[in-house]
């Protein structure tokens, strides 16, 4: 068996490989070379150095777009976070139905990004109508509207990990506490929360990134309007590139700045849960 | 054995599913175009002769290319595969499609700015065929010395009018010469808006689809008597003479519409010709293209009058009319596709079947839908079926001056969504600061976006 495991993994390994190659590593590395170019197209590319960075810098829209990002995927992150596990404790209790519910509040997370930005911009323009207001007048309309779609929609997901985290830890821990006359509380946050940390890891992970990277309900709900005052950093990047001649290099050097935040953040955020991770 | 036939197989149908993979996506991208073409292309590349690839700008006559592209070839069998572009997102697909491998042949830009970032890929069009079909050089798109494009079409814009609608509020056209006219017209309806039952201007939407009506096509009107006045054709700093003039006609349009001002920011093209088409709004700005959008209110009850914004000397002002759609083609394209590619313009301008299909109106297309009602160039045009047309060329026949497009000196599109967004947030709030916002994006923002683009 290892021996044909050692003769046959390239059968194996290749074509992920190779897949990988084509449509993460190449893309990956002709974008830092291109963020050091100008262009038009990305075939023909002229080298001039640390000009695109300088450029990304100086742009105010792009720090804007920074801060809002942020102040975005933190409170993304607390508002997913607490419902979803909030749904995920009920779901778990002993009531009929719990499957139901829970394949209710997973079903927006099939639905595509675009899709919901467009349902809800008719939505949320529909309840600002009758008082004369839009969602894009205002980059707070916006900003609130954001949060609500993405809980909307990231919440069920974040249950399922979350209802799995709970139901992975052993019952005979709680009828310990119990009988050594623990209340409710006391069980949450002295036996429930230190079990559920490697689920939080991956739900705070996932939601922090998701947060950072939100692009297509961006751009399909306010599409940065009021004058790119709710543009978050991924629109941001996508409009330098796309929408304006002769940026197309600080799009891309912007494009490499997101990349070094995103996972610079994801990392610390990784290594201060992990911490707190508990052996049972 | 056993195994190592079961690990065999495994592989293979992982690395079939890989090609399949690549083989679907490739075809995928071809049938953008028409089924016939993407039969065609195939053959095209086996017998070694060229084909053509048409990156359309404009989403209302993508039908009628389609049409166009399959008439072709079934004549000649050269390949032709046009794809368009949505609403707004032109330069966005011709950047990534210029990328490829198949790119574009045939592209559009809309003028000297859009040539600015594509002048290296544009193929001199100098002694070729199409351009001894011109009737004129002010068609010309020069870069240097090389004619990089060639405007195909000439259009109008103004306000078009339901004739009818105004008769019904007691007016006519003859009533309005001059913007206190049309400002005493349309403040009279609004006034009656309950009794007659309409309103009367659509809704001035900045909505994607909608916005350039104002941020590009409107803004023309204040740019063009600047350059009048200072006897310029373009600039790098604007000085924004007449924006007390763009603001005066942007309070007519967003305070008698058929909607409140703060909604105007979710209205589209499709709900200002909604309105204009179900008889809910008297005036609608827009241009020539539009006609087929409104044709059902019946030709005799459309009229288009010119964009009045109080300048003196307005009473001899005609319609809007110019070009910002140039065919270029690509330099970077193999000698047999740029070949094509020529042959393929040429025919369009000249043929029967070609010019009926731009400039025909109801029933040109071979297949009985509309053609494009285009006004083109080339001594091939023919008489158009497009009353706005008609009307556009009976007040050049009356000595009334064409304002001509000046949106293509516009620096950038940045500029116009900076100027699109201030027009918005002050079309919600009109106060004084709303609109000095709206001056800083125009005045400021011009010279900003034209250094930038000097880089």
């Amino acid at each position: 068996m290892q021996k044909s495991i050692r003769r046959y993994f390239p059968v194996f390994v290749l074509p992920t490989l190779l897949a990988f190659t084509i449509g993460f590593i190449i893309p990956f590395g002709m974008g830092l070379w291109l963020s050091f170019c100008e262009f038009t197209t990305v075939t023909d590319a002229k080298f001039v150095g640390f000009k695109n960075y300088i450029r990304a810098f100086q742009d105010t829209v792009f720090l804007h777009s920074f801060w809002y990002t942020a102040l975005f995927a933190v409170v993304s992150l607390v508002f997913i976070n607490l419902l979803a596990f909030l749904l995920a404790l009920a779901l778990t209790q002993k009531m009929r139905g719990t499957n139901i519910f829970r394949t209710v509040f997973f079903m927006p997370n099939l639905i595509g990004g675009i899709v919901l930005g467009y349902i809800w911009q008719l939505i949320f323009n529909g309840i600002l109508a009758p008082y004369g207001k839009a969602l894009n007048l205002n980059e707070w309309y916006g900003f609130v509207g954001l949060v609500i779609l993405v809980a909307w929609q990231q919440v069920g997901y974040m249950m399922i990990i979350y209802i799995a985290g709970l139901q992975s830890i052993p019952g005979d821990l709680h009828e310990a506490a119990s009988i050594d006359g623990a209340n409710g509380l006391e069980k949450l946050f002295k036996i429930t929360l230190p079990m559920m940390m490697p689920s939080i890891t991956i739900c705070t992970f996932l939601s922090i990134t998701n947060g950072f990277k939100l692009f297509d309900q961006n751009l399909s709900l306010t599409a940065g309007e009021p004058s790119k005052m709710s543009e978050m950093m991924a629109l941001n990047i996508y409009q330098t590139f796309f929408g304006r001649t002769g940026w197309e290099g600080v799009g891309q050097a912007k494009a490499v700045l997101f990349f070094i935040l995103v996972v610079g953040i994801g990392l610390i955020q990784l290594r201060i849960t992990r911490s707190k991770e508990v052996q049972q | 054995m056993k195994k190592r036939m079961i690990a065999a197989a495994m592989s293979a149908a992982l690395i079939s599913g890989l090609f399949a993979g690549c083989s679907a996506s490739s075809s995928a991208s071809t049938s953008t175009g028409s089924s016939d073409a993407t039969e065609g292309s195939s053959s095209a590349t086996q017998s070694g002769e060229g084909s053509v690839f048409y990156l359309n700008f404009k989403p209302e006559q993508d039908a009628q290319w389609q049409e166009l592209a399959e008439l072709y070839t079934e004549e000649t069998g050269v390949p032709v595969i046009v794809k368009t572009a949505a609403s707004g997102q032109y330069e966005t697909t011709l950047k990534a499609d210029m990328a490829k491998t198949d790119a574009p042949t045939l592209f559009q830009v809309n003028g000297p700015v859009g040539l600015a970032a594509w002048k290296d890929y544009c193929y001199d069009l100098s002694g070729s065929e199409l351009l001894n079909q011109l009737t004129s050089d002010d068609f010309l798109l020069m870069n240097g010395d090389e004619v990089a494009g060639v405007g195909y079409v000439i259009e109008t814009y103004g306000i078009i009018y339901n004739k009818a609608l105004l008769e019904q509020a007691g007016y006519t056209a003859e009533d309005i010469k001059s913007f206190d006219d049309l400002k005493k017209v349309a403040e009279d309806i609004t006034a009656r808006k309950d009794e007659l039952g309409f309103a009367a201007f659509t809704s001035a939407g900045m909505d994607g689809s909608s916005d350039w009506r104002f941020k590009t096509h409107l803004a023309n009107m204040p740019i063009y008597y600047e350059y009048q006045a200072d006897g310029i054709e373009t600039t790098d700093a604007i000085k924004g003479t007449y924006l007390d003039n763009y603001r005066q006609i942007w309070d007519l349009y967003i305070n008698n519409s058929t909607c409140e001002p703060g909604l105007l920011s979710t209205k589209t093209g499709d709900d200002a010709v909604a309105e204009f088409v179900t008889e809910q709004a008297v005036f609608y700005q827009n241009g020539t293209w539009a006609y087929a959008d409104v044709a059902e209110l019946g030709d005799e009850n459309l009229g288009i009058l010119p964009i009045y914004i109080g300048v003196d000397g307005e009473d001899k002002q005609g319609l809007c009319t110019g070009t910002e759609n140039y065919w270029c083609v690509n330099k970077n394209a193999s000698e047999e596709d740029i070949q094509a590619t020529l042959d393929f313009m040429n025919w369009c301008v000249t043929s029967e079947t070609g010019t009926k299909a731009m400039c025909g109106g109801e029933g040109a297309m071979p297949s009985g839908n509309p053609g494009m009602s285009f006004v083109i160039p080339f001594k091939g045009n023919l008489e158009s079926t497009n009353p706005l047309v008609n009307q556009a060329n009976e007040y050049i026949a009356q000595g009334y001056t064409p304002v001509s497009w000046n949106f293509s000196t516009m620096p950038s599109e940045e500029w116009k969504n900076g100027v699109g967004s201030a027009l918005t947030t002050y079309a919600a709030d009109q106060t004084d600061e709303n609109w000095a916002a709206v001056v800083t994006a125009f005045v400021d923002g011009w010279a900003t976006e034209a250094a930038a683009a000097k880089g």
